[in-house]
Formats: C-alpha cells, structure tokens, sequence
C-alpha cells in the first residue's frame, strides 16, 4: 500500500461507526479522529478503512511495554489504552540521561515505524497529561517543576471520567491551574474524592506507584518483612538469600541470567530499583550477590523496606560445561565477572582490535571486552607513538620542500632543535571511505630533538603538489 | 667474624620478613632479565603483589609516553590478562602492541574519576588471575596507595601505577610518600646513535627512586624491544652532549 494514501481506523460504538485513528495522509486531507465514519468517506472517495481491534491494540502495547522492559527500565506499566509507563530513576544514567533516554526511545520506535511521544518528570500524573497534549516529541520536566508544567494544560489530562470532566467543564472549569486552585471539599462533595486524588497524583503529594508489567516467563522471587528493614548489612543479608532463590528456579529452567533487578517496596508506597547486567548468562549466586551488593549504597530505604522482589528480567539458557580437567592443560582465567562488576559501575570497558587502515586514527577500533580473541595484531612495523593526539596540532617548523624532515619545530610554545629524524613515512587518504581523501597525502616523520624527545609530525601533502595538501605541519604523537 | 655477621643478617631479615607477614607467601618476582638490574632489587626483579610506581621525567611528566612503555613492557612479560585503567583516552595501542602486549591480552577501563580508576585497580587486583593492573593517575595518596598494595598482596597481581600530571610543575607531587613497593621515574635519552642517518633504539634514563629493602640506582636502558624486554647500554661518557647533561643534572 503506498504511504501517501489515506488510511483511518473505524470504531464501533453501539451502531455508530467513527475513526478512531488517522494517518498522516488522512490528517492532511481534514480527517479527524472521532469523526464519523460516513462523512469521512464523504471527503475522501477510496478511504482505506480498517476495522479496530482493541484486543490486538492491547496486546500490541503490552509487546511494546515489554520490550521496554528488557531494554530500558526494570519497571514498566501499560498506561491507558495507548501508552506506558516506566520508571527511570536508577536507569537513566545508563542511556547518558533522561533526555538521551527517552530520544533515543522515540528514535527506536520510529525506526520500527512508530510515531510516539515521551515526556520525564516527578510523577506519572504529570508524565502523562505533557506525553498526551504537548506536541514536542520529547519534554524533560525538570526535578520539581510539575506544577509550572502542567498549570496551563486542559483538565482532560486528568484521567477522570468523562462525565466528571463534563461537569467540570460545566462549572467553567478549563486547565489544571484553575482547578487546583479551587477549595477542595466542595469539589469532593460534588464529584466524589476522585478528582482531589488526581491532582494529589498530578502533583505528586500522594504516591502513584508503578505495577510492574509480569509475564509467565519472568523469573521472580520475593521476600517481605514483618518489620521494615533499613541497614546495608541487613539488605546485603537478604540480597544474598534472594539470590540463592532465584538460582534455584533459574537451575530448574536451565536458564541463567543476562539481567537482573532488584526491586524494593518502601513502606510508604514508594519503589525503588536497582539492576545488574551480565555479559554472559550466569546463575552463580555470588557473582550475582557481588553484583547487587555493589549497589547498595544507592538504594535509599528511607523509613524502611518491607519488600523485596528480585527478578531476572532477561534470561538466556545456559548449559552446564565441562571445566579443564587436564593437568597439564594451561588454566585461562576467565575475566567476565571482573568485567561484569567494572561495567556494572557504569565504567567503559573496551579492547582495541587492529583495523587494516594506514591512517593512524583509523588503525584502532574498540571491541567489546569480552570478545573472542582475534589474534590479529597491527602489520606497521615502523615505530607507533605511545600518546597518540586526539587531534594533530599545527606546529611551526622549518623544513626543506619536498621531503626533508623538518630542522626546528616549535609545539605548545617550545622550539626545539632536530638532531636526527626519520622518514619520510608516506600515508595515503582514503578516497574509499571520503570523496575528499581522493588526493589526499601525509608525510610523517619521527624527529628527535637534543634532549631526547621523540615526536611523531607529519606535513599535510607531498610537499610537490598543493592539491595533495595545505603543505601545513603538524604534530600527531609523542614517542617513549 | 664475617661469617657470624652475616648468620646473625639473615637471621634478622627473617625475622623482619616475618613481621611483615610475607612469611607464608613465596616471593615471587618478575625479573628484567638485565643482571644489573635485577640485582638492586630485592628478590631478584619487580615483585608480584606489589604496586610499583612509575612517572616520566621533564616533560613526561605530563605526557608519560616513555613511562607508559615502560609498563607496558613489564605488563608484556606477565603472564595473562592486563586491566588498563585510564581516564585520558590518549594512549595509542599500536605502541603497546610493539612493546610486546598483544592487544587480545588489554583490556581497557576509561572511567571519568581518577576515584573511579582506583577503585577499578583495586577491583581487578583483589580479582586475582589477571597478570597485571595498569592505571594511569594523577595523585595517588598515601591511603589509597596502602589499599591498593593490599589487594595486590591478598593474590600477587602485579599492579603498576603510571604517575602523570597535568602540569610540570605538579611533578612535585612525587616526592609524597606512598606505600608502593618500588618507584621509578623514566625519562628519555638521545636514541641510540646509528652509522646513517635516522633514529635508533631509543634510550631511557630509568632510575630507581625508592625500593623497600634495597639502594636507589640509575640505569640507561634500550627501550622495550618487540617482547617488551630492556636492555643495559654501556655508560657512554665519551659522548658531549652525554656528558654536559649530567653536569646539569648534578648542579
């Protein structure tokens, strides 16, 4: 079907038939949503109509939600009809933020074909009225601004019944601001309690916390307590008992897990949580208690816990393997756990592979630590500097043209004489990769001056043809 | 009388030894595999379990770069796995790759916080089975430094702590004292002459500040080889600009 033509979704409602959704095309032509469906049919003559399916709708979402899961945060909630709900305190930092969090969600779901919006702030109330009725993409409300967010937004946002937002509408009653501005007492003992607990949640002076969407597949454990716990040794204590749970349910399901979260229920109603990721799938439970143990100091327990659900969110299966028995075979230490703890504290970990290219900068790429050994090691035999300059700098030097190494250079405000040097070591753009390498050259050099030091320079060009390069001089490296 | 002398020496180094704690555990070390060397050191060469400093001279004390090849030919003569702890991705891996530490064997760790590269150091020393723990830092206090010569002891990695400043002038800094078991400053030489022109081997001035139960010594070694080992040069005192470089060393 091609994109430019029109397509709007029919709903039925008791016998009357209307769109309850439109594409960009339909929009464009006047097609609104809640419009019935015969006048729709009048403005467009071949309307592709397709019949809703709220089922399929819901379970599409809850896909969605649970995708998000996985990938996102460790709680997350199918919000109404069309959105969810996740709570990112404790993960964003994993996505470089709360605004990289959430563009990088509406990319991923545009990529997939999804048009959706996201907004962060304090509460759900909140997070849901901006996503709904503010038309940017993206909206990071920052800590505490709900109330400066929210006040000019339509009393609809509110998730109340229609009819209650009728009779608000009734009395005169437009935005948030208006309403919360108006004495309570009167407003509950006309439209019951619900509409002060909505603001309250709006708000955030009553708690709303997320139920986390559970499928049968997850593997979860829980411990609560009769009295609510607060002490480090205390949570480490129980982590620990957890862990041993939920390796013995992992153990019967030959699983073992990727990624794991810690879930705490405070006793004023709030959550918290805290995840671990693994390389490898692992259901050894004192890497995993190391794992989460690591964490504790972020976990804010406040006037005490009195739950604790550990669950292992993403699961691979993981099979029992024979280990070296042999005595003269050489034991090789695996270094996953070592990784797991440094990644799990947010440091990057990386390996450097070799990568066929002359260019310097290009020469190095980063693999992931736990990568399988590649063997390959660079080709260059002449010698590589052990700083290598994030960007070559321009240095002042005096050289003769076209391929002496230079006599004096000046760098960083130090002139230097040149006693030896060594080159020229001729490197060639890469028209392959930029159209604008195509003549490209760079002459390096190793040039030593009178005290020792070794310095890696380079002239942009052959020194012949200014078309090869600016014929400028510059430094790359230093040696050891 | 010489030969009591020395009986009541030994006895007395076992008695320290046993202080120290170190009784039970086998010194085990990592020689250089230059006579001269390893002879200043006690045991015989770079003890494992052990934290050793290193820091450039003039103006690698901001860049590092012949202190860092310096490691990385101690980390290449170890055996298994490198942690490479860092927060200034500058360091150019070909170079290490040429000193003798196969890329497969390094993993990296950049982390934002010089707390953050200690914490890791002594994360992978406490790890045990990694054959070395290289950072690169700025300060390292006297308390951290005591952590870190504890992990290591607790499973003999050898940690190697590549000091270099922001500045020049905060080279001073290395005169602190740390709880490292040796402390070495690396600066560069004029490279080995050669009969062409060109750039030979290059040369360092390694020189032993500070060794538990040993001398201070100097050494003018050839840079780490393709297998990350160094060699001793003869002393060339016959060379001019040699000889008016320690004159100005010395005043």
């Amino acid at each position: 079907m091609p994109a430019d033509q029109p397509l709007v979704v029919i709903a039925k409602s008791g016998s009357k038939r209307w769109v309850s959704a439109a594409d960009i095309a339909a929009r464009k032509v006047g097609l609104r949503v809640g419009m019935a469906a015969s006048k729709a049919q009048a403005v467009i003559a071949n309307l592709t109509m397709i019949d809703a399916d709220p089922a399929a709708d819901a379970a599409a979402l809850e896909r969605l939600a649970l995708w998000a899961l996985r990938q996102y945060s460790p709680v997350v909630a199918v919000d109404g009809t069309d959105g969810f709900v996740m709570d990112t305190e404790g993960a964003d930092h994993l996505r470089g933020g709360e605004e990289m969090l959430i563009s990088g969600l509406v990319n991923m779901l545009r990529a997939k074909g999804l048009t959706a919006r996201a907004a962060v702030s304090d509460t759900w109330g909140a997070s849901h009225a901006i996503t709904r009725l503010v038309s940017a993409e993206t909206t990071v409300v920052p800590m505490g601004g709900v109330s400066n967010a929210v006040v000019g937004l339509p009393i609809h946002c509110l998730r109340l019944p229609p009819d209650t937002i009728h009779g608000l509408r009734v009395l005169g009653v437009d935005t948030v601001g208006e309403l919360s501005a108006m004495p309570s007492a009167p407003l509950s003992l006309r439209f019951g309690p619900e509409v002060g607990r909505r603001l309250d949640q709006l708000f955030g002076r009553v708690a709303e916390p997320i139920e986390p969407l559970r499928t049968p597949e997850l593997v979860e454990v829980s411990r609560s307590f009769l009295e609510p716990i607060g002490a480090a040794e205390t949570i480490a204590k129980y982590i620990g008992k957890l862990v041993v749970q939920l390796s013995a349910k992992l153990e019967e399901r030959g699983l073992g897990v990727r990624r794991s979260d810690l879930i705490i229920h405070r006793v004023d109603n709030t959550r918290q949580s805290v995840r671990a990721g693994l390389q490898k799938p692992v259901r050894d439970p004192r890497r995993l208690t190391k794992l989460l143990c690591d964490q504790i100091e972020k976990i804010d327990p406040r006037f005490g816990i009195e739950k604790m659900v550990l669950v292992a969110v993403m699961a691979e299966p993981l099979e029992a393997k024979q280990i070296a028995s042999s005595l003269v075979e050489e034991q090789v230490v695996d270094v996953t756990p070592l990784i797991d703890i440094l990644g799990n504290r947010g440091q990057r970990l990386y390996r450097m592979m070799p990568v066929a290219s002359d260019v310097p900068e290009r020469s190095v790429k980063r693999i992931a630590p736990t990568a399988d050994d590649t063997g390959a090691d660079w080709a260059v035999k002449w010698p590589r500097p052990s700083r290598l300059l994030a960007r070559p700098e321009e240095i002042e030097t005096m050289a003769v043209l076209p391929d002496q190494p230079p006599v004096v250079v000046a760098w960083r405000g130090k002139r230097r004489r040149i006693v030896r040097a060594d080159g020229p070591e001729r490197i060639f753009g890469e028209w392959w990769l930029r159209p604008k390498e195509m003549e490209a050259v760079r002459d390096y050099f190793v040039v030593e001056d009178e005290q020792g030091e070794r310095l890696w320079v380079f002239r942009a060009g052959d020194g012949v043809d200014t078309a090869t390069g600016s014929h400028k001089w510059f430094l790359h490296g230093v040696f050891g | 009388m010489s030969h009591a002398r020395s009986r009541v020496v030994e006895e007395l180094r076992d008695r320290i030894a046993h202080l120290e704690g170190s009784g039970a555990r086998k010194a085990v070390v990592l020689p250089f595999g230059v006579p001269e060397m390893d002879e200043r050191l006690p045991g015989g060469g770079l003890a494992y379990g052990a934290i050793h400093e290193i820091a450039g001279g003039g103006a690698g004390t901001v860049d590092g770069a012949a202190a860092v090849l310096f490691a990385g030919g101690i980390a290449a003569r170890s055996k298994g796995k490198v942690l490479w702890c860092l927060t200034r991705p500058d360091l150019f891996a070909p170079a290490l790759s040429q000193a003798g530490l196969h890329p497969d064997r390094v993993i990296y760790c950049e982390a934002d916080r010089e707390d953050d590269v200690l914490a890791s150091m002594e994360e992978g020393l406490s790890f045990g089975g990694l054959g070395a723990v290289v950072g690169e830092l700025v300060r390292l206090p006297m308390t951290a430094s005591r952590r870190l010569q504890l992990a290591a002891e607790k499973t003999g990695t050898l940690g190697l702590v590549v000091r270099r400043w922001r500045r020049q002038t905060e080279a001073s800094d290395y005169g602190n004292p740390t709880a490292s078991t040796t402390r070495w400053r690396v600066s560069v030489l004029p490279s080995e002459p050669l009969p062409v022109a060109g750039v030979g081997r290059a040369r360092w001035l390694a020189e032993l500040m500070r060794v538990k139960a040993g001398e201070c010594a100097e050494f003018e070694i050839g840079a780490c080889d393709a297998k990350g080992r160094v060699c001793l040069l003869p002393l060339s005192g016959d060379r001019q600009d040699q000889t008016t470089w320690r004159g100005s060393r010395a005043s």
